[in-house]
């Protein structure tokens, strides 16, 4: 049931190859550059002023997630402990 | 046919089979478990809407049993949930597990249909009680360490329901449970009880702490029950409280910092139920029609998606014994259905269009943004950005792409397959057919989530979100899984606590020392004075020769002849 040594000469998987990984990789910026490019040709309705921006939602998804990522890596500074931290005992 | 009546309540099935599961073979077991939640379910949609069971205790009425849309909608989903759970956990061999996860899920049932604050304390502290074998039944230190916290926590929980119930009583008379609000000490106690349940942030530690350490099966029953039988209860309860608002937003934000440096998957997912939790709670804070359909389908979405993520990551810790982000990688070259299903949890939670999340969440983000709660709504936004983050692409990715681990773990027992894959199922079949869902929805409120606007910017934030994640990878600012742990509000009772005592009782030692050093001192002082004079040697033990005698007698009677004379 459970393998842990891989096996010598197993079959290529889908992202051995790293084509593949540029691949989607660059999938991913055109689905992006299309997105906001549409931003142009669809009315979105609006409730509220903010949203009326260009490209605002997509703007607003990835600078959250940097700014997300950023903060979290400082935590770690202040969180981080070893993993048996709680199972020490103090003295 | 007593057990077809319409007021037969949907727990006692649950409870009759729990107490009959010790008793019977393996495949019998296997029948009753899987019949129970289907026939209940059954007999659920039999049961009209106002359908009530009272009677007189002590000069109390008491409803053990009320219908209503709002019971029976979260009815439907414990039903469904356990039916998922039960597939999923067929293969456990421990009897232990399959009675403890019918005893949960039938006390989840008692508190959904509780139609007074008594009924539903009773079933509050089942939950609790039933639950944590779940969690010991691990076997491990951690896991019996967990549990404990975790039942202390939540007998806490119900202790404060009771008091704030019998508050509650005094100052209205009546034990229904509905309306309570936060005019009094009473809705106070019980609205701390609720959000003990719901993991209010600084109140949620015991959830992060505990899920992550019951057995791969049990994990997906915990959570499923006791913290959406606590959103059920803020519906009922607080609805429109406008503390909830802000509470809600908190929550939706802070865990996905904790989420994205945590190794452990399983403990990233308890993180992401939290922020999950707290678009509810919002809707609840918010209290429209609208809102409130919000929450109550963002429950019932969240529930299996959530399921079928942990469900997921049961299946990897069940087949490699590991799920720290950093041990796992490549899993999907040998558990390509366990992936799939996984992927299809990961678009659920994040909200991807024709998956279940987009036509729940975007309720409450609508119901936010038409009560002008701007920052609310950019905080929900960011939240909805960072869930993708550290759920959708986090728990996928590490476990099953990214680096080769080395491990070729195979798929696992079929029944946890088939578990995962009528999970996967609803979560696609809510997605695409909402209205299935909206049908039932207890508050009338007209909503469409699929208009060109709504797609667009969903996919637009999503996809960002995306090319933010894949460029910190590639430029290797993404901060890498570690072997770690990170402190949370649970340092105050794990580290801070004991080290207080700790340090208190060596204070009280070292006074305690000197009080008695001190004392012994002037005691042995004492003994030593009476020593000197009462003891062996001392003066006034001496014996006296005779002669001294006759001649203190002599000297006493020739001061009185003087003293005649005088």
């Amino acid at each position: 049931m459970m393998n842990d040594e891989p096996t010598r000469d197993e079959k290529k998987h889908l992202f051995d190859d790293p084509k593949n990984v540029r691949f989607v990789v660059r999938a991913l910026a055109v689905c992006c550059a299309l997105l906001v490019l549409a931003d142009l040709v669809i009315h979105r309705h609006v409730v509220n002023p903010l949203e009326s921006l260009f490209g605002f939602y997509a703007f607003f998804g990835f600078i959250a997630c940097v700014v997300l990522v950023l903060l979290a890596k400082e935590m770690r500074k202040v969180l981080m402990r070893s993993e048996d931290y709680y199972d020490s005992v103090d003295k | 046919m007593i057990l077809w009546t319409s007021s037969l309540p949907a727990f006692v099935p649950f409870f009759v089979a729990a107490a009959l599961l010790p008793f019977i073979g393996a495949r019998a077991r296997n029948v009753v478990m899987l019949a129970v939640p289907l026939a209940g379910a059954l007999h659920l949609a039999g049961v009209d809407s106002g359908t009530a069971l009272r009677f007189t205790l002590l000069g109390f009425e008491i409803t053990p049993y009320r219908v209503d849309d709002l019971s029976r909608l979260f009815g439907y989903l414990f039903h469904l949930a356990a039916f998922i759970g039960i597939v999923f956990s067929l293969h456990v061999k421990d009897r232990g597990q399959h009675v403890s996860a019918l005893l949960y899920a039938g006390g989840a049932m008692g508190a959904t249909f509780a139609g007074d604050l008594l009924t539903l304390f009773v079933f509050w502290e089942v939950l609790a009680v039933s639950s944590v074998y779940l969690i010991w039944a691990r076997g491990t230190e951690r896991a019996r360490g967990a549990g404990m916290r975790y039942l202390v926590i939540q007998v806490l929980s119900g202790v404060l329901l009771l008091a704030g119930a019998v508050l509650w009583y005094r100052q209205s008379g009546s034990l229904t449970f509905s309306y309570i609000g936060l005019e009094s000490v009473a809705g106070g106690l019980i609205l701390l009880a609720f959000g003990i349940k719901c993991a209010f942030p600084l109140l949620h530690n015991w959830l992060t702490d505990a899920y992550p350490e019951a057995t791969p099966t049990g994990t997906v029953f915990l959570s499923a029950f006791s913290t959406k039988v606590a959103v059920y209860a803020l519906v009922r309860g607080f609805p429109g409280t406008e503390m909830l608002i802000y509470v809600g937003a908190i929550m939706a934000c802070f865990p996905i910092f904790f989420a994205v440096i945590e190794n452990d998957l399983r403990r990233v997912l308890t993180y992401s139920m939290i922020n999950q939790i707290g678009y509810m709670v919002v809707g609840v804070g918010i209290g429209t029609e609208l809102a409130l359909n919000g929450t109550v389908s963002h429950v019932f979405t969240h529930v299996i998606y959530k399921a079928l993520l942990l469900m997921s990551m049961g299946a990897v810790l069940h087949m490699t014994g590991r799920i720290n982000g950093s041990d796992l990688g490549g899993l999907y070259k040998t558990m390509p259905w366990t992936t799939a299903f996984c992927i299809v949890g990961a678009a659920s939670i994040s909200a991807f269009p024709l998956f279940s999340g987009f036509i729940s969440k975007s309720m409450v983000m609508t119901a936010a943004l038409d009560g002008d709660h701007t920052v609310v709504w950019l905080m929900l936004l960011f939240a909805a950005a960072g869930v993708f983050h550290h759920a959708g692409i986090k728990i996928p990715f590490f476990a099953f792409y990214y680096k080769d681990s080395g491990l070729r773990p195979g798929e696992p027992p079929r029944n946890m397959l088939i578990g995962m894959g009528m999970a996967a199922f609803v979560c696609v079949f809510l997605g695409v057919f909402p209205g299935v869902l909206y049908a039932i929805l207890p508050f009338a409120s007209e909503y469409h989530p699929y208009d060109a606007s709504h797609v667009l910017t969903q996919l637009q934030l999503l996809f960002f979100s995306a090319a933010a994640f894949t460029w910190l990878k590639l430029s290797g600012i993404y901060p890498p899984e570690l072997h770690s742990t990170n402190i949370d509000v649970e340092w105050t009772y794990r580290k801070l606590g004991p080290r207080a005592i700790s340090r208190v009782r060596r204070w009280l030692g070292a006074a305690d020392g000197f009080v008695r050093g001190f004392a012994m001192g002037r005691y042995r002082q004492l003994l030593y004075v009476l020593h000197r004079h009462h003891g062996p040697h001392g003066a006034l033990a001496r014996s006296w020769p005779t002669g001294s005698m006759a001649l203190w007698v002599a000297v006493l009677l020739a001061g009185t002849l003087l003293l005649y004379y005088v």
